[in-house]
């Protein structure tokens, strides 16, 4: 996006912001608590299995790459190996010649393409950047695929691949952080917005405080690594594409690609009932999109698995951060100002500055504000959103920057955090839906201990091993994106089928949402079947930004409504439920009653059978989102950390970690306690051994595998307690917040907080690897 | 090539490239062996062969013709599930699946290296007759199997569960 | 993956006649060579299958124990013989890989690994190992796991296995079959240093197969151990490791064994340390001395300067550990 676009979308959006803002509870959406909220013993909280669990667990679960078709034949891709220039010339006469050769694609046979639109620049863009996929001689990174071999089997297409010779015209790219920025940083956009705020001025408060922390973090590449490789099997029919795609936006890959093809979105069918883990990558890149050319050119179905290697040359990552914290603070532990500025990498084909200052806009009261996002570009793979994009390193600096204040000031982190509690969002002034992270602190503290850990680092010690404790808020937003829609089918019989192009990749997605279906209309699980995953399906879910829960939630809502409306109908004078309004009615027992007076009330079937009816059925779209424009609206969490460092070898070891959480309503308690874990394991990662090593003097990825990009293992992880306040949102759906990206956030600096208590030594890049303890 | 999957003899013309995990998914359409790396680097493509856990990535299949390979759908199905599988379920000890087949399968080879007083980089000594199953120990000997979407908790768990059940059921036994 | 030919050797002489051709390749486990022919870095015509030869673990009156090279990793280092005697090598051993790689894995095979180094694996990258003569873009390039002693300018990379380190410690010796018949190669010359040949990594010649790894007895076994230190706490490759054994008499020191791994193109035996502490007293300050005296001539790369401080601490602190070891029952 060009910067007088951004800025004039971003002065239009600050008109609408106002309005939504001054506007009346009850005209926004969530303005009347969802009915739910008020259902305390039913399904909603249970600690349910997952309904898909047997599938998965016994290896029947479908995933994109296992659906087998007549004809297959499979792709491999040939990557640049140079980060810019031009081709001048392949040589993939052998590999044609090759056994089992199907085709060889080039940007010199490869059908004509529309630029892929890329992500945030329309509602329905899926691209990972805007590059135009193999359309010319042009290379933007190293890692870019310039060929693609189709062959019968994978292994003739792997050799064949590997037989192509590309020549080069190298050109001059930017592949270092200090080269990007002798080319000028520009103003970081997000959502429209740019990443920068100023409220007061917080550089002379700073400077006059008398305590203050002024300090440069950094954080480095991050790879999502989802253990299921990107993946498709693609299918021409005639002018129809059918794509089992291993994706997180199957209405926004099948606009895309339609765009790409220059079709309409109807030809193009995504289905992707299972994803093996996404964590913001799993979105539309270029693969896919060759996949579909080049099936095209066969005549024949494809499917493409990209290898490890290739996960890595073509699907961004988190990029880099360099962040400055700077915290004025008062002897009493109030702050005069937070200044939280920095540079991050991207590329001149995408829309996301790592937004790492999101955490400092609302989670502490501050007199002065200074927060800044500043680009460079680079050649280099497009980065893109992971899990937490922005909070999960924006908490490693600010919340590091505050425990080091702390100890400056003497003073408890957690006394230092409670005393900054803002009563309103301390930046936009808005009042919060709900906030409860003092009880989740006080709870948290409670259950781990804390009021065992001494202060003074070094001082506990267990033969070799520096024990040391550390803590450290974990702050999301709370989304909801517009596009939710959802389509409610119920039966004489019982059944109901709730349908939205959502998505599970492991979230629970599947199990929840037949979890509040059934206890919305009044069901059991077992009479409730939540059909997802496919882009026929009503609606546009993206399974990102924690939203999936809440948009779904907001549709659901908006087709129960109209269902019960027409049951209303349907049941007429003779029901004893007549004269009620959709309102004064509520699912209960198979059928629906009076919420007043539960003795008036008429099962499904019988209102369907006196109807003479087989089923009914009501399709709505959700409120549009403006709850998150009226109130200030995030989860927090409040994370602690032991850990124990080798005294010898600087080896550290996480040994007990507890994350005490404030999310709203929890609607599974088995499947979310997952989804917090699951993050806290990503964030001991990313605290202690993640890192995309990329060679500046090439731009080339050098540890593209799981091998070399160390995740954490077994015995890395040791047991962690999760909880949470359960306290309802009043201003969701279900009363609920997202859990899926929370976990992450907070965590880095909790285990660099822990190291600092353990050793004495303060460690502001990540991952806090053993060299930097020795 | 001929092979023994699950009990029933297969046949498969292969290339002597093939890996025994592509054996398995592109030809045989066994897909619930998993590819994550194809590198042994993840453990997702874990099978058992004569009861012993390997990665099938990185076997060739050529090698393996006169072997007896398990998969995850040799140990259980829906509605027979093997009794890690259910507790794998019981403890959530995955989130989306795709690592799970492997984490099962190396957790069925991994209780048997136990049973056989196999030693770990964690066994304190390690001329011990019999091993003192700790959690570490089970988190060390499971760590050739990552999980990206960090279920470890639910996984030492279901494993912890099963082998104490299989260990009273034996004592049981022995007592009978 | 180079299309190739697959030949099940049934003996040791097949598959000496088999190995002979040009382009052909022993595989055993294939849990290292099959990743490398499918990043093309090995590219064998005939694959000559030897898994099923030298499958024993046998007493020998001579040398202590024979294991032969077909034995999988883990039956090594579950061996009761090999636990008791050599427990440092079961130690060694089960540091390396997974569960599911040790149990493929031949020992033959351990000891014919291939560096990690990340550009011998990319092939965009220049590599002395993989293209002789082209250059080497790890020396000034991403280094943390490379070398501190013995590297060359052409090659920096580390030898990657755990088990050779602790068979360095052990002064274990490489038996050999070939065209020419049987040799012996003491594994602290098996594996070279890189020199101007890093493409050379050990003195096997053509066709020759590995049948076993001799172990002599030694005095050591009752004061050994084997510590790994990486960048997670397990399924990692080595930043440093240290294979250490220690005889005593009272505090003096009547046998020392001592070698590193990832600091080395090979298995580093410490030899330097050794003859610095042998007949002396076993005292963390001549431990500490002698630490130094054998990284005095270490020389660091951008990302490993850290490994000269942590290779020094470990050897000193692992020797003390097993000074605090109980006494050895006699």
């Amino acid at each position: 996006m060009t910067g007088v676009k951004a800025a004039a979308q971003a002065a239009m959006q600050a008109v609408m912001k106002k309005a939504v803002a001054l506007a009346p509870d009850s005209w926004i959406p969530g303005g009347e608590p969802d009915p739910l909220i008020r259902h305390k013993h039913g399904l909603i909280g249970a600690a349910i299995s997952r309904i898909d669990g047997p599938l998965k667990v016994a290896g029947q679960a479908r995933f994109s790459a296992e659906f087998p078709m007549e004809r297959m034949t499979y792709a491999a891709l040939h990557y640049s190996t140079i980060a810019k220039g031009r081709i001048t010339a392949i040589d993939a006469a052998s590999a044609r010649a090759a056994p089992g050769v199907v085709l060889v694609m080039t940007h010199e046979n490869a059908p004509r393409l529309n630029p892929t639109p890329p992500f945030m620049s329309k509602p329905k863009a899926a691209g990972g950047d805007s590059v135009p996929v193999m359309q010319d001689d042009r290379i933007h990174w190293n890692g870019q695929p310039v060929a693609l071999v189709l062959a019968e089997t994978q292994e003739q297409a792997d050799h064949a691949q590997s037989l192509i010779r590309v020549s080069y015209a190298p050109e001059a790219g930017v592949t270092s952080m200090a080269s990007a920025r002798a080319q000028g940083p520009e103003q970081g956009y997000f959502r429209g917005e740019p990443l920068k705020l100023e409220q007061g001025d917080a550089e002379d408060l700073l400077a006059a405080a008398p305590h203050r922390v002024d300090a440069a973090y950094s954080t480095p590449r991050h790879n999502h690594n989802s253990i299921e490789l990107h993946a498709a099997t693609v299918a021409w029919s005639g002018d129809e594409l059918y794509i089992h795609d291993a994706t997180q936006a199957v209405d926004h890959v099948a606009w895309s690609i339609a765009e790409a093809f220059g079709i309409e979105e109807r030809q193009v069918r995504v289905t992707s009932p299972y994803v093996g883990g996404g964590f913001g990558s799993k979105i539309l890149w270029q693969h896919q999109i060759l996949a579909a050319a080049a099936s095209k050119l066969a005549g024949r179905p494809v499917r493409i698995m990209v290898s490890r290697e290739g996960v890595f040359r073509i699907v961004g990552g988190r990029t880099v951060t360099e962040q400055r914290v700077a915290i004025g603070a008062q002897s009493d532990g109030g702050f005069d100002a937070i200044i939280h500025t920095g540079t991050v990498a991207m590329t001149p084909h995408n829309n996301l500055p790592e937004p790492f200052i999101l955490p400092a806009r609302s989670a502490y009261a501050a007199k002065s504000f200074k927060l800044d996002v500043k680009t460079v570009k680079l050649n280099m793979v497009a980065n893109t959103f992971m899990r937490a994009p922005g909070e999960s390193v924006g908490t490693f600096g600010l919340e590091s920057a505050i425990d080091e204040l702390a100890f400056d000031l003497g003073m408890d982190p957690i006394a230092l955090r409670i005393r900054n509690e803002p009563d309103k969002d301390p930046t936009t002034g808005l009042p919060f839906s709900a906030r409860h992270i003092v009880e989740a602190w006080g709870a948290g503290a409670e259950r781990f201990g804390w009021d065992k850990r001494n202060a003074q680092p070094r001082a506990q010690r267990d033969g070799d091993w520096l024990i040391g404790l550390g803590c450290a808020t974990a702050t999301y937003p709370y989304y909801r994106m517009p596009g939710g829609a959802a389509r409610i089918v119920l039966r004489k019989d019982g059944h109901a089928t709730v349908s939205i192009s959502a998505h599970e990749m492991g979230m629970g997605t599947s199990t929840v949402q037949t979890q509040i279906a059934a206890e919305r209309l009044g069901l059991t699980m077992e009479q409730v079947t939540f059909e997802y995953g496919d882009n026929t399906l009503p609606g546009v879910v993206l399974a990102g930004g924690s939203q999936q829960t809440a948009a779904i939630g907001g549709a659901v809502i908006a087709a129960h409504r109209k269902l019960v409306g027409e049951l209303l109908k349907l049941a007429g004078n003779d029901s004893p439920l007549a004269g009620l309004k959709p309102d004064e009615v509520g699912g209960f027992d198979g059928g629906l009653c009076s919420l007043q007076d539960p003795s008036r009330s008429e099962s499904y079937a019988s209102i369907l059978a006196r109807a003479r009816q087989d089923e009914v059925m009501a399709e709505a779209d959700g409120s549009p989102p403006l709850e998150g424009q009226h109130w200030s609206m995030h989860s927090h969490g409040a994370m602690f950390c032991e850990v124990r460092v080798n005294a010898v070898t600087g080896e550290v070891r996480v040994s007990r970690f507890l994350g005490s959480f404030d999310c709203g309503r929890i609607i599974n308690a088995k499947t979310a306690a997952s989804q917090f874990r699951g993050g806290i394991v990503m964030g001991l990662g990313l605290a202690l051994m993640e890192e995309t090593q990329f060679d500046e003097r090439t731009g080339r990825i050098m540890n593209p595998s799981l091998a070399e990009y160390h995740v954490p293992v077994h015995l890395d992880v040791p047991m962690i307690e999760v909880m949470w306040t359960d306290e309802p949102d009043p201003h969701t759906p279900m009363g609920a917040r997202g859990v899926g990206e929370i976990g992450i956030t907070g965590v880095g600096a909790a285990v660099a907080n822990a190291v600092f208590n353990a050793t004495g030594k303060r460690v502001r890049d990540l991952p806090i690897t053993l060299d930097k303890l020795l | 090539m001929r092979f023994n999957i699950n009990g029933q003899p297969m046949e498969a013309d292969v290339d002597t490239r093939t890996s025994l995990l592509d054996l398995l998914r592109e030809h045989l359409e066994l897909f619930g062996t998993k590819k994550g790396c194809n590198q042994g680097a993840c453990g997702a493509c874990t099978v058992l062969v004569d009861g012993q856990r390997i990665n099938s990535c990185l076997a060739l299949a050529v090698q393996y013709q006169d072997r007896e390979i398990i998969t995850i759908e040799g140990l259980g199905a829906p509605g027979s599930l093997h009794p890690l599988q259910a507790a794998f379920v019981e403890h959530d000890g995955f989130q989306c699946g795709y690592c799970t087949p492997g984490q099962i399968c190396s957790a069925v080879g991994m209780a048997d290296e136990l049973a056989r007083g196999v030693p770990s980089y964690v066994t304190a000594d390690i001329a011990a007759e019999a091993i003192d199953v700790t959690d570490e120990e089970l988190r060390e000997r499971m760590s050739g199997n990552l999980c990206r979407c960090g279920a470890y908790n639910g996984i030492i768990d279901a494993i912890r569960e099963t082998l104490a059940q299989a260990a009273s059921a034996d004592v049981k036994r022995e007592a009978a | 993956m180079h299309p190739f030919r697959y030949e099940p050797a049934a003996d040791t002489p097949a598959a000496l006649a088999l190995g002979a051709a040009a382009g052909a390749k022993y595989l055993g486990g294939g849990t290292n060579l099959v990743d490398l022919m499918r990043e093309t870095i090995e590219r064998p015509d005939i694959l000559v299958d030897v898994s099923r030869l030298a499958g024993d673990i046998t007493l020998d009156d001579h040398y202590g124990l024979i294991i032969g090279a077909g034995v999988k990793n883990t039956a090594a280092a579950t061996d009761r013989l090999v636990r008791e005697r050599f427990p440092l090598l079961s130690q060694a051993i089960l540091a390396g890989a997974s569960g599911q790689i040790r149990n493929v894995a031949s020992v033959g095979g351990n000891v014919m690994q291939r560096t990690r180094c990340l550009y011998f694996f990319d092939d965009a990258a220049r590599c002395n190992k993989r293209e002789p003569g082209a250059g080497c873009d790890a020396v000034e390039g991403f280094n943390r796991n490379h070398a501190i002693l013995g590297a060359s300018p052409a090659c920096v990379a580390t030898h990657p296995s755990d088990m050779c380190v602790a068979l360095a410690a052990l002064g274990a010796t490489v038996r050999v079959d070939g065209p020419h018949g049987e040799r012996d190669i003491p594994i602290v010359d098996f594996h070279q240093l890189p020199g101007e040949t890093p493409q050379i990594e050990t003195v096997l010649r053509p066709g020759e197969l590995i049948a076993a790894i001799l172990l002599p007895a030694n005095g050591v076994a009752a004061r050994s151990s084997y510590r790994k230190v990486r960048d997670r706490s397990s399924y990692a490759f080595a930043l440093v490791s240290v294979a250490a054994g220690l005889e005593l008499e009272g505090d003096t020191i009547v046998d020392v064994r001592l070698a590193l791994g990832g600091v080395a193109h090979k298995p580093w035996r410490a030899f330097i340390a050794e003859t610095a502490l042998k007949g002396g007293p076993a005292t963390p300050a001549a431990f500490r001395q002698a630490a130094a005296a054998e990284l005095a001539s270490a020389r660091p790369l951008r990302d490993n300067a850290f490994k000269i401080d942590l290779a020094t601490r470990l050897i000193a602190d692992t020797l003390e550990k097993l000074t605090q070891t109980a006494e050895p029952a006699q």
